[in-house]
């Protein structure tokens, strides 16, 4: 028999927030996916909008990669605030 | 990358407390050993409903009813998040059901033992839950990121059912002379089998000291089970109830309770599948499975017929 | 008691909520699939929830001084007056899915007539209890139509349970004598008025699944008056074990 695929479960936990993966589970169809992870992963009242997607469409980076992809980002400082000197009083800026 | 750097890599991530996920390179034995530990989890988790959810009819009123069922149905929920986990490593649910029906699966041994009065649903709260939250909390810290992730979600809502235990065996002690002696006999039952559920000692242990150097396992069954002891005793005194072991007292040399001897050959027993109840529990698990078979052949066979309508339209 | 009336119109639902939220709760650790199991166990925990605001209100129309427990545990089978479609038991995953759509097919449209009744507090809990309703439909419907349109088995199996609970659908929406007084004195609601809709909801449900309405109008009918089927009596014997066993007593 096939199995149910499994789908990958993001859900926003308040209104104006992003959407975060929060495990995964087993449905037929995206709409049942829907009503599992409403049934699995919001029991204490912690969504108000649910996300899935079947794990096999999720592509992920590769870890032999990480260096070549986040490296180059690290001496970048000059993209911080704190980079740049500002006279003190000129608070907030 | 050859063996032996990547071999290097994973374990400096592990000395430097970096969470393995994944995707990431790892030694074939810690996949092994996670996929048993975190599968025998899983299994416990849904073995484990059987005994209480035997009391959800019978519950003696609404508030405890609905507390019941909760209850049992976190711990479907716990199940589910730790196959997930698994499935993370290349595993599917299906074949890990497959394991437990076969018997070459194991779950925790105290789920074979039987709930034969309403004080089992306290005691089980109070004592098992509590002993699996001893477990389970270093887990959160596993090195493992889904299984860590999974256990930070499970003992977030484990916390509720050992209170809901201890509450259930409060009132009873506060009962009637009948609530009572029921309540004291739930923890003359379950006493042993909730210290066995820490595992054999660590002298006898055949994992631990790997588990503990791959970081998936923070604490000896020996620490474990002496927190747990040291945390148990004082809350029976509060009871009013009596800890079935004439051995156990404070040792202020220690700063630890002692306490007597386990019987290891009944734990050995009921691992070997001599329990009271093993049979009934596999089997419950097995005929919901197979009596399931066709529900979810026909929701992947109609989810099929759907996509199809959907395509062709 | 103030309210004869009131009180059997409440506790009517009140016992159709417990017979049927026990009945669900049976499945919990045996369900077809983990999710599902979840779910069932999700639509049982809210029909508990429903029935205790029911019985609360039960007891303080009765006022005598007695507990939600004490009415929901404390009588025998003919004093209980939930429909006879409720106690019928769980029988394969078919049945047991086609039970919770006929009554969903009922219990949604009667909250969402109840949120109009002039007692505030049935309208109270008729807000509450639809939202939860209008979800159970959607569940529950959704199996029917995947049972009913999935494999051959599954088919089949669809057809049973519609035969074997087609002659129980008819009693949800047939008013006795209680009702029919609770709709005159304005706070209870007009069955009559949500046949129509739960007729159509069926048809197009069933429709969809590829099943057939049954022609048959015949009705059982007697719960909502305490004449039961044998089965009561053994829901029974397992939820007041307890009670009986040890009166009195806190738990």
């Amino acid at each position: 028999m096939k199995n149910w695929p499994l789908w990958e479960i993001f859900i926003r936990s308040k209104a104006g927030l992003n959407h975060k993966h929060v495990g995964s589970l087993h449905a037929a169809d995206e709409e049942m996916a829907i009503q599992n992870a409403r049934d699995v992963y919001t029991r204490r009242n912690e969504g108000v909008s649910i996300w899935v997607v079947k794990s096999e469409h999720i592509t992920a980076s590769d870890p032999d990669d990480s260096d070549p992809l986040y490296e180059p980002a690290k001496d970048k400082v000059y993209r911080h605030p704190t980079f740049y000197d500002l006279p003190d009083e000129v608070k907030h800026m | 990358m050859d063996i032996k750097s990547l071999e290097d890599r994973f374990n400096e991530k592990i000395d430097e407390d970096v969470r393995i996920e994944p995707k990431d390179w790892m030694p074939d034995n810690y996949r092994k050993t996670l996929i048993r530990q975190i599968s025998q989890h899983a299994h416990s988790e849904i073995v484990g409903m059987l005994p209480e959810a035997n009391w959800i009819s019978r519950a003696p009123t609404l508030r405890r009813k609905a507390a019941a069922l909760a209850k049992v149905q976190d711990e479907a929920g716990h199940g589910l998040y730790l196959y997930s986990a698994c499935e993370t490593l290349g595993v599917e649910r299906d074949q890990l059901l497959q394991d437990l029906h076969s018997g070459k699966a194991k779950y925790s041994s105290i789920f074979n033992y039987p709930t034969l009065t309403w004080a089992d649903m306290g005691a089980i709260g109070w004592l098992v839950d509590g002993a699996a939250i001893m477990n389970q909390v270093p887990l959160c810290r596993a090195s493992y990121g889904p299984y860590a992730r999974a256990m930070v979600r499970v003992c977030k809502e484990e916390s509720f059912h050992q209170r809901q235990g201890f509450e259930i065996m409060l009132t009873l002690c506060k009962g009637s002379e009948e609530q009572k002696k029921m309540a004291q006999d739930a923890l003359n039952r379950w006493w042993w089998p909730s210290l066995m559920m820490f595992g054999p000692t660590d002298e006898a242990s055949t994992h631990t000291e790997q588990s503990m150097r791959w970081g998936i396992k923070r604490f000896t069954n020996d620490e474990l089970r002496q927190k747990f002891v040291d945390a148990t005793k004082p809350q029976a005194d509060l009871l009013g109830i009596t800890i079935p072991d004439k051995d156990l007292k404070w040792n202020e040399e220690r700063g630890h309770y002692d306490f007597g001897e386990i019987n290891w050959e009944e734990f050995f027993n009921v691992i070997k599948g001599n329990g009271p109840c093993n049979k009934q529990r596999v089997d419950a698990r097995k005929s919901a499975y197979d009596n399931g078979a066709w529900v979810r052949e026909a929701a992947a066979a109609h989810a099929e017929k759907k996509s199809k309508k959907q395509a062709a339209a | 008691m103030t309210d004869l009336t009131k009180y059997n119109y409440v506790l009517q639902h009140a016992d159709n909520c417990l017979i049927l939220g026990q009945r669900l709760g049976e499945w919990c650790g045996h369900g077809p699939i983990l999710e599902q199991d979840i779910a069932m166990t999700n639509i049982s925990l809210d029909l508990i929830g429903q029935a205790r605001m029911w019985y609360q209100y039960a007891a303080e129309i009765q006022n005598e001084g007695k507990s939600e427990d004490d009415i929901a545990y404390l009588r025998d089978a003919w004093g209980y007056r939930n429909v006879l479609l409720v106690e019928q038991p769980n029988g394969d995953f078919a049945q047991t899915i086609f039970r919770q759509f006929l009554y969903d097919t009922y219990s949604c449209y009667f909250y969402e007539a109840l949120m109009n009744s002039s007692d505030e507090r049935l309208a109270a809990i008729a807000a509450k209890s639809h939202k939860e309703a209008l979800y159970h439909i959607k569940w529950s419907g959704d199996w029917v139509i995947r049972l009913g349109d999935g494999t051959e088995e599954s088919h089949n199996r669809m057809v049973a349970a519609v035969q074997e609970l087609w002659s129980y659908a008819g009693e949800l929406i047939k008013p006795n004598e209680t009702e029919a007084k609770a709709h005159e004195e304005g706070y209870g609601v007009d069955l009559s008025a949500i046949k129509e809709k739960r007729d159509a909801k069926i048809r197009e449900v069933l429709t969809e699944a590829t099943l057939e309405v049954p022609e048959s109008t015949y009705a059982h009918e007697g719960g909502k008056d305490g004449r039961h089927s044998e089965h009561l009596g053994y829901i029974l014997a397992d939820l007041q074990f307890l009670q009986r066993a040890y009166p009195g007593l806190e738990w």
